[in-house]
Formats: structure tokens, sequence, C-alpha cells
């Protein structure tokens, strides 16, 4: 079973076709590289799988279900996790808060008003294991406006991580980060295990043609090449439209 | 520690104020802090934890006042007329949230403006219902277990028992699963649905839990005045309670209620005694707003950490070390 199937997928904002007629399928355990020049509509490709943008027409399908009219809000609950490019957490809250309040969105007890938040240790061990993951259990208890930029970075994808996602987004996890900062991403995202299926968008080649398996390059909404490292790296119209020379 | 002993001298403080206060005159003006207080603390649910500023929240105080009076005036019997009234106040909460929660931001003020005010032009308008101007007068304040609220004291400890109630249960709300989710959705509602969060549901629960107790704080308001008129639905009032939250501290527990304090002494009090009392109250707003925009009390702990940390980084001989 492939782990996502997007067929004639459609977008358009007004006039500007931001997908068009997209074909993708992305098997279980694979490690995808979205690639592509800016606006290629690789960041829109993510928030249609998501549900945070609908389609205009076409469908997608996670682990064989169909979840193209599925909300947003129920699609992390059958093991979809993103990250986001411009960096999204809960600036006055501490780390282990920010990781608690991915665990709990995935937790039947987010409903409760009554129980204390700070007495769920079950929930709160498990938030503090996805920051031991990431390497920041020690700065557990700061808050996150006093952390630097790469550990935000670690952050966002630990909160993705700890909600055990079967498939999962990463949307350029290596922008803006130190060379150190990055090989220490780059580690971590080495480590996610196999079950998991990992699709990323990333203009860091470096490092993300370590990670991919299979690459896709889109422009202007439209998957032009296809394939293994090899064979989209060679190909003309990869170096036309996006490495250059 | 210290903490604890606050609170025990804040309680021993509020319990004992029908005998230090002096005359039934400040009692009562007592009893009217702690009914805004629960009514600003209703408010602060959606202004402080959900990030959504309602104009109209004075629709739905009106609503728990117009329900008791017409019912008691009716003949119903206080528990029933209360229980009733309580039914009312949530209906019309879910009614308002349905209809506001469509938007945020400043769609969601102009839609809570809206409903109030037409609530307010039905109060002023539909006499047959409501009195119109004339208003409704109640009967007699309740008797719970025989005991007479009709004068000052008696009538500040109920409230007191109600405020008790109202704060403690925002003190178990702010803390718990679902006050985390509430805040979640202030600060990030976008990643918070990409989390797996039912925003629009939350936000609802949320708008119904502050339209209770804001409907609760005008069941007392009822009982206090033993009279009701269109004047508790106005925009002006709508305007001051928000004014009370946002200049106590919203999203903080004690904000609220200083805020209420602060208003209904400078309305009942200070007006005796300053003709233009309205501006000292404008002047006041102002000046939190400049030198404590975070609102009083989180101001107040911001000032007070300060000069604490002064005191420690340059200790005089003698002094704090």
């Amino acid at each position: 079973m492939s782990a996502l199937v997007l067929k004639q997928l459609e977008k358009s904002f007004g006039g500007l076709r931001v997908t068009a007629a997209l074909d993708l399928t992305v098997e279980e355990g694979e490690r995808r590289l979205i690639i592509g020049p800016n606006g290629a509509g690789k960041t829109t490709l993510f928030n249609l799988i998501t549900g945070e943008l609908r389609p205009d027409a076409g469908a997608i399908a996670l682990f064989g279900r169909d979840i193209t009219r599925l909300p947003c809000r129920l699609r992390p609950h059958l093991g979809l996790a993103r990250t986001y490019q411009i960096i999204t957490l809960f600036p006055g809250e501490t780390l282990l808060h920010n990781v608690t309040l991915s665990l709990l969105g995935l937790s039947a007890l987010r409903w409760n008003p009554f129980r204390r938040l700070a007495r769920q240790q079950t929930l709160i061990e498990r938030a503090r294991a996805a920051l031991g993951r990431v390497g920041l259990d020690e700065l557990a208890e700061r808050p996150l406006a006093q952390t630097s930029y790469g550990e935000r970075r670690r952050v966002e994808i630990a909160m993705a991580l700890a909600q055990e996602p079967r498939l999962l987004l990463l949307d350029e996890p290596f922008a803006g980060l130190s060379i150190d900062e990055r090989k220490e991403v780059h580690r971590l995202l080495l480590s996610i295990p196999r079950d998991v299926t990992v699709v990323m968008i990333e203009h860091d080649m470096d490092v993300a043609l370590e990670l991919a398996e299979r690459i896709t390059l889109m422009h202007f909404g439209e998957v032009i090449v296809e394939g293994t490292r090899a064979e989209v790296v060679a190909h003309p119209r990869t170096r036309e439209i996006y490495l250059g020379g | 520690m210290t903490r604890r002993l606050l609170i025990a001298a804040a309680c021993l403080a509020l319990i004992t104020v029908p005998l230090w206060i002096g005359n039934n005159y400040y009692v009562n003006i007592a009893s009217q802090i702690l009914i805004y207080a629960v009514f600003a603390l209703g408010l602060n649910v959606l202004v402080g934890y959900a990030g959504l500023v309602s104009l109209g929240h004075a629709g739905l105080f009106g609503v728990g006042c117009y329900a008791a009076a017409w019912l008691l005036a009716g003949g119903f019997g206080h528990l029933t007329a209360a229980l009733i009234a309580l039914l009312i106040i949530l209906a019309t909460s879910a009614a308002f949230a349905v209809l506001s929660l469509r938007t945020s931001g400043i769609g969601f003020v102009m839609i809570t403006l809206a409903l109030g005010q037409i609530l307010w032009g039905l109060a002023y308008r539909w006499i047959g219902l409501t009195g119109g101007d004339n208003g409704i007068n109640v009967p007699s304040r309740p008797a719970p277990f025989g005991l007479s609220l009709a004068s000052a004291a008696p009538f500040y400890y109920f409230t007191l028992i109600v405020f008790a109630l109202a704060v403690a249960s925002m003190a178990v709300f702010v803390a718990s699963p679902f006050g985390a989710s509430l805040r979640g959705t202030r600060d990030q509602p976008r990643r918070m649905t990409a989390l797996g969060y039912n925003v629009w549901l939350i936000r609802f629960l949320a708008f119904l839990f502050s339209g209770f107790w804001s409907g609760v704080a005008g069941l007392l308001f009822c009982y206090f005045n033993e009279f009701v008129s269109p004047n508790v639905l106005a925009l002006s009032s709508s305007a001051e309670v928000l004014l009370m939250v946002i200049s106590g501290g919203s999203g903080t527990l004690l904000g609220p209620i200083a805020g209420a304090a602060l208003v209904v002494i400078m309305k009942n009090v200070a007006s005796a005694y300053i003709e233009r009392w309205n501006f000292v109250l404008g002047a006041i707003f102002v000046a939190i707003v400049i030198f404590m925009p975070e609102g009083l009390v989180p101001g107040s702990v911001r000032l007070w950490r300060w000069l604490w940390a002064g005191a420690r980084r340059f200790p005089v001989r003698g002094g704090v070390r």
C-alpha cells in the first residue's frame, strides 16, 4: 500500500494555477525530496496534503484512505504530521509545554476541563522523551522565546515526531540553520525509523540528497521530473530549471 | 508559602468585609464589586484565554437579568427561575457563539457588538415582554434554605459564595488540558488545527463557559437591584466590563477582579467626592495602558520583581541582601 497518492490534484488562487493536474505517489517508508524554484508550489502542495487548503479538483489518499474532503484537524489522527517553513510555535510557553500540546492534540484528554495538566505525568514524560530525542531535554523548562532559531527548528521536529506519525512532511527543515545545527538536524532526520514515511521540501541539496531516495522536481505547480537521485540530478530539465548551468 | 499566606489573607479579608467596612452602603459596594468580578471573569475566558474580544457580553449579562426578572415577576419560584434563567443563558450563549465564531479578530468584535445591540433593542422596544424603559421589578430576593438575603450582609455572603465558585472554576479550567488547548488556539489557531485540535469547538465550549458566568453575574445583579432595565444590556456596559478585564490584566485570574474593583469603586465611591470622576477614571486607564500595558495585576508583579531585583543588585547596608 502506498503511503500517499495524489491524483490529478489542482489548485488555483484566482487566475493563478499553483497546482496543475499533479500526480504523486510515495511508498511506505520512502524518503522523498521535493525540490523546485521558489513559487513552484511546494508548500502549497503540503498545505493541500494536510488539508489547510482544499483542492479544486483531484484526490488525496493517505495509506489507502481517501482524505480529499477530510477536515485538516482529523488528518493528524490518521498519522499525518508536518513541520512549517516559517516556525509556528507557542513563544510564551516552555519547550516542554509546546511538545505537550502536540501530544495533547491526539489525546481525548484535551477536552478535559477538570484535571490538572501539570499532573498528567504520562503525557509529560512522553513530551520530555520527545525533547530528549532531539537533544533538548535539558532545556525543557525554558520558555521558547529564550531559545535559538536552531533549537526552535528542533522543537518543531520534536512536536511532529511526538505524534508518532506514519507520514511526516518536513518543510525546509534546514532553513536558517548554522553548519553545526544542520549537522544535528541531519543526524536527527537519519534516526527517524523506517516505518515513518518522510516527504521533505529542501533547497540545501548537499544534505537533502543524502537523505532522499527519490526526488520530485516541481515547477509552476507541475511535476517536471521524478526519479532516483541520480536520475533527477542528471536530467537536463533539472539543470535547466533548478540547478543551473 | 507566601502565595498561600496571601490567598489566606485575601479570603479572611473578604469574609470579614461586613465587620470592618463600616455601613451597609459600603457592603453593597463590595457586593457590586463581586458581581462585576464574576462578569469580568466570564468575559476574561474569551478575551484573555481565547483571544476573542467580545463587545456584546452585556447582552448575555442582561439575558440573565431579564430571564430571572421575567420569571420571578411571572410568579415562578426562585430556584425554578434561576435554573430556567441559566438554561436560557446557555442557549443564548450558544446562539451568540454560532453566529460570531464564523470569524475572529475585528469581525468577531463587530458581530458580538451587533448581537449585543440587537438584545438591547429588544429590551428597549419589545415592551410587552420587557416593560421597555420601565423595566421589570423583581418581587423579592431569594431566601436559600430559609435564610433571607434582603439585607446587605447576607446578600454579600451569598455573592461571595458565587464569586468563590467562579474563581475556583476559573482556576481549575485554566490549569486543565482544555484550558491549555484554549490558550493554544489563541496563540496559534492554524498550528492547533494541524496538531489535531478542533479549534471551532474549543472556542464554542469556551464561549458557553464565558456566557454562563456572565449570565450568572446578571442573575446576581437582578437580585441585587430587584429591578432590571435596558441599561444593563447597553453597549456602555459591554465596554465597561471589557475595560475591567483589560485594565486589570486579561489572561490572568486576578486581573479582572482588580479591574472590577477599580471601576466599581471609581463609579460609586470616587464619584461622591470628585465631580469629574469619569475624567479621573479615563486618566487611570491611560496611565495603565502607558505604564502597565499588560494590566494592573501583571504590571504590578513586574514592577515588584524589578524593584526586588534592583534591591538585590544594589544592597544597602543593613537592607535587603
